[in-house]
C-alpha cells in the first residue's frame, strides 16, 4: 500500500475542506439570502465544476498558474519557484474543483432556515454577524458538516485535475488515485487492490459516519 | 414616549398601505381582516420592511424618515416584536431565548433580568427547556418575555394569542396588562379577534385595504359601527337592508322594515327620516332562538322564520333562518340539541332593540 500517497491525499483533502469552509460559507450565505437578480450567474459559476471535465478545469488552472500568467509570475517572484506541478497548485485546483460540493449543501441548509428567526434576531438587537454565528450556523450544522465531508471525500477521489495540474511527483503531487493508476499501469494489481480497497473503506466510513450522526434524509447526491 | 407613524408602502399594483397615527403609551389594537395590511404595518415600524415614504419616530427619536434619508436598522430601533408564530430559536433553551437580546449586559445581569421576567410571566420552572418541549401557552409567554426583557421603547404584537384557548389567552392578557401598567410603553396589538380587542384595548384602529377606516374605543369602533364596511369587519354577520317606517323620538327608537319582507324591527333611533333606506347590523350571537312563539319577553323583536340550513363548526352551530331574507344565527351545540333544531323547522328569532345597530352605507 502506498502510504505516502495516502498521507498526501488526506493532507490535501483536509486543507481543501478547511479552505472551503472559509471560502464556501460566505458564498453559500450570499446564494441563500441574496435577492440580487444576478444570483443565477454566481450559482452557475459555482456549479461549473460539476459538469466540466476535470481536464478542462485542470487545463485552465494550469494556464492560470503557469509562469506566463500574472498569478504564476507573482508566485515565482514571491517564493522563487514556479506554481505548476506543486502541492500548492494542486490544493488551489482542488479547492475550485470541490467548490460546489461544499457550497451547495451549505446553501441549501441556510435557505431552509425560517426567515422570521433572522428577523427575530434583528429585532433583538443582533447584527448580521451575530445572527449568523448564533442562529444561522447552529441551525444548519448538518449542511455545513455535509459540505465539509463531501468536499473531503471528493478531493480524496479526484484524478483528472490532479493529473493535469500536479503531475505525478511522489510525496508532492502523487495522490492515492494517481498511485492506483500507476500500479495498474505497472500491472501491480496487488498494490492497486490494497490502495483501492483502503480508499473505498475510507470513503464509505466518512460518508456513513456523517449520515449516521445526523440521520437526516438527504439525497445521496449533493445536488 | 408616543409612537408616531406615517407611512406609505405599495405592495402590489392594487394594494397600498397608507396610514398615519400616533400611539400613546398603552395598548392600541390594530384590528382588521387578513390582507388588510396589519402585519405589513408592524414590519414597517419594526424596520423589517422599508416603506416607500413616510416617517416613524418614538418621541424625538426618528427611526425612519424618507424626506431626510433616515432608515435605522431593525437591530437599532429598540422595538420589541412578538411574531405570530413566535420565531423562538429552536436550538436554544427558554432562558437562552430570553437572554438573546441582552448581549450587551454582563452575564450576571442577564441571569438576573431573565429570572425576574420569567417570574412575572410564570415560566421560571421551564427556563432550561427548549421551545419544542413546552406547551403553546408557555411558548407564548417565552416569546413575550424575550421581547419585553430588553425594555423596548415600543412593543409590537402580531396576533400573539390567536393559537391559544380562551382561558390561556385571558391569563396571558392579565400578565401583559400588569407588566404594562408599570412600564407604560406604546403597544401595537394586531388581532382580528374581538375578544382580545375588548380585553386589552384602550383604543382600536380599524384597518381596511391598507387604510385606517375607524379609530376609537373598542366599544365605539366594534360595537356601534357607523359604517357598513366597518360592521362587516367587526364581525356583524347580518347586515340587513331596511327602510325606516316610523320614528318614535320619545321612546328613542324607530321601526324599520327589512327589505323584501314583512318583518318590522324596532331599532335605536338615528337621524334617518321616515322612508330613508338604512342598514341594520346584527351579530349572529346576539339572536335568541325559540321553537314556540315566546310570550312575556322584554325583547321587542320576535320574528318567525324557518331553518334553511344548519352547520356544526366546533363550538358553534351556525343556522341560516329564512324570514324572507336569510338571517345567520349562532347557538351552542347543546342548545341546538336540546331544542331539536333541524333544517325545515319553524322557529322564532328574538332580537333586542339594542342588538340592532343602524349603520349608514358607504
Amino acid at each position: 500500500m502506498d502510504w505516502t500517497a495516502i498521507a498526501l491525499s488526506v493532507r490535501l483533502a483536509a486543507i481543501v475542506s478547511a479552505a472551503l469552509m472559509v471560502i464556501g460559507l460566505p458564498i453559500a450565505y450570499w446564494l441563500a439570502f441574496a435577492t440580487s437578480r444576478w444570483r443565477f450567474v454566481v450559482e452557475s459559476i459555482v456549479a461549473l465544476p460539476l459538469v466540466l471535465p476535470p481536464t478542462v478545469l485542470g487545463f485552465y488552472v494550469l494556464l492560470a498558474l503557469g509562469s506566463r500568467s500574472p498569478l504564476g509570475r507573482a508566485w515565482e517572484a514571491w517564493t522563487g519557484h514556479g506554481l505548476a506541478f506543486t502541492f500548492e497548485a494542486l490544493a488551489l485546483a482542488s479547492i475550485l474543483y470541490s467548490l460546489p460540493f461544499a457550497v451547495q449543501p451549505i446553501a441549501a441548509s441556510f435557505a431552509q432556515i425560517d426567515r422570521t428567526l433572522l428577523e427575530a434576531s434583528a429585532t433583538l438587537g443582533a447584527g448580521r454577524l451575530r445572527t449568523f454565528r448564533q442562529v444561522v450556523l447552529p441551525l444548519s450544522l448538518d449542511g455545513v458538516l455535509a459540505g465539509a465531508v463531501l468536499a473531503f471525500a471528493h478531493t480524496i477521489g479526484e484524478f483528472g485535475v490532479v493529473l493535469m495540474v500536479g503531475g505525478n511527483l511522489p510525496g508532492v503531487t502523487r495522490t492515492v488515485s494517481i498511485s492506483i493508476y500507476d500500479d495498474v499501469q505497472a500491472l501491480d494489481f496487488t498494490a492497486a487492490h490494497q490502495t483501492a480497497l483502503f480508499l473505498l473503506v475510507l470513503s464509505f466510513a466518512a460518508l456513513a459516519s456523517v449520515y449516521a450522526l445526523l440521520r437526516k434524509p438527504w439525497a445521496v447526491s449533493p445536488l | 414616549m408616543p409612537l408616531d407613524v406615517r407611512l406609505r408602502k405599495r405592495l402590489s399594483p392594487r394594494f397600498q398601505l397608507d396610514v398615519a397615527f400616533a400611539a400613546a403609551p398603552g395598548v392600541t389594537i390594530v384590528f382588521g381582516a387578513s390582507g388588510s395590511g396589519k402585519t405589513t404595518l408592524l414590519r414597517a415600524v419594526a424596520g423589517l420592511t422599508s416603506p416607500d415614504s413616510g416617517r416613524v419616530a418614538i418621541g424625538d427619536r426618528v427611526l425612519f424618515d424618507s424626506s431626510v434619508g433616515i432608515a435605522r436598522a431593525a437591530a437599532d430601533r429598540r422595538i420589541g416584536l412578538v411574531f405570530q408564530h413566535l420565531a423562538l430559536f429552536p436550538h436554544l433553551s427558554a432562558a437562552a431565548n430570553i437572554e438573546y437580546g441582552l448581549s450587551r449586559l454582563t452575564s450576571a445581569e442577564r441571569r438576573q433580568r431573565t429570572a425576574a421576567i420569567a417570574e412575572s410571566f410564570r415560566i421560571a420552572h421551564l427556563l432550561a427547556q427548549r421551545p419544542a418541549t413546552i406547551s403553546g401557552g408557555e411558548r407564548q409567554r417565552v416569546g413575550l418575555a424575550r421581547a419585553l426583557v430588553t425594555d423596548p421603547d415600543v412593543l409590537l404584537l402580531d396576533e400573539p394569542l390567536s393559537a391559544l384557548d380562551h382561558a390561556t389567552q385571558s391569563r396571558i392578557i392579565a400578565d401583559l396588562r400588569a407588566w404594562n401598567d408599570q412600564r407604560r410603553i406604546p403597544i401595537l396589538y394586531v388581532t382580528h379577534s374581538q375578544r382580545e380587542a375588548f380585553a386589552l384595548g384602550e383604543r382600536v384602529l380599524l384597518l381596511r385595504d391598507g387604510a385606517i377606516v375607524a379609530d376609537g374605543t373598542p366599544d365605539a369602533v366594534l360595537n356601534a359601527p357607523a359604517r357598513d364596511d366597518v360592521a362587516q369587519l367587526a364581525g356583524f354577520e347580518n347586515i340587513l337592508e331596511a327602510a325606516v317606517m316610523e320614528r318614535r323620538p320619545d321612546a328613542g327608537v324607530m321601526a324599520a322594515r327589512v327589505a323584501q319582507t314583512a318583518v318590522d324591527l324596532e331599532i335605536p333611533l338615528t337621524a334617518a327620516a321616515a322612508g330613508d333606506a338604512i342598514r341594520v347590523a346584527i351579530r349572529a350571537g346576539d339572536i335568541l332562538v325559540a321553537t314556540e312563539r315566546p310570550r312575556g319577553l322584554s325583547a321587542r323583536n320576535i320574528v318567525a322564520g324557518t331553518i334553511a340550513s344548519l352547520e356544526h363548526e366546533g363550538p358553534v352551530v351556525r343556522l341560516a333562518v329564512d324570514v324572507g331574507v336569510p338571517i345567520e344565527v349562532h347557538v351552542t351545540p347543546t342548545s341546538s340539541a336540546a331544542l331539536g333544531l333541524a333544517p325545515g323547522r319553524d322557529v322564532w328569532l328574538v332580537i333586542k332593540t339594542h342588538s340592532c345597530h343602524p349603520v349608514s352605507a358607504v
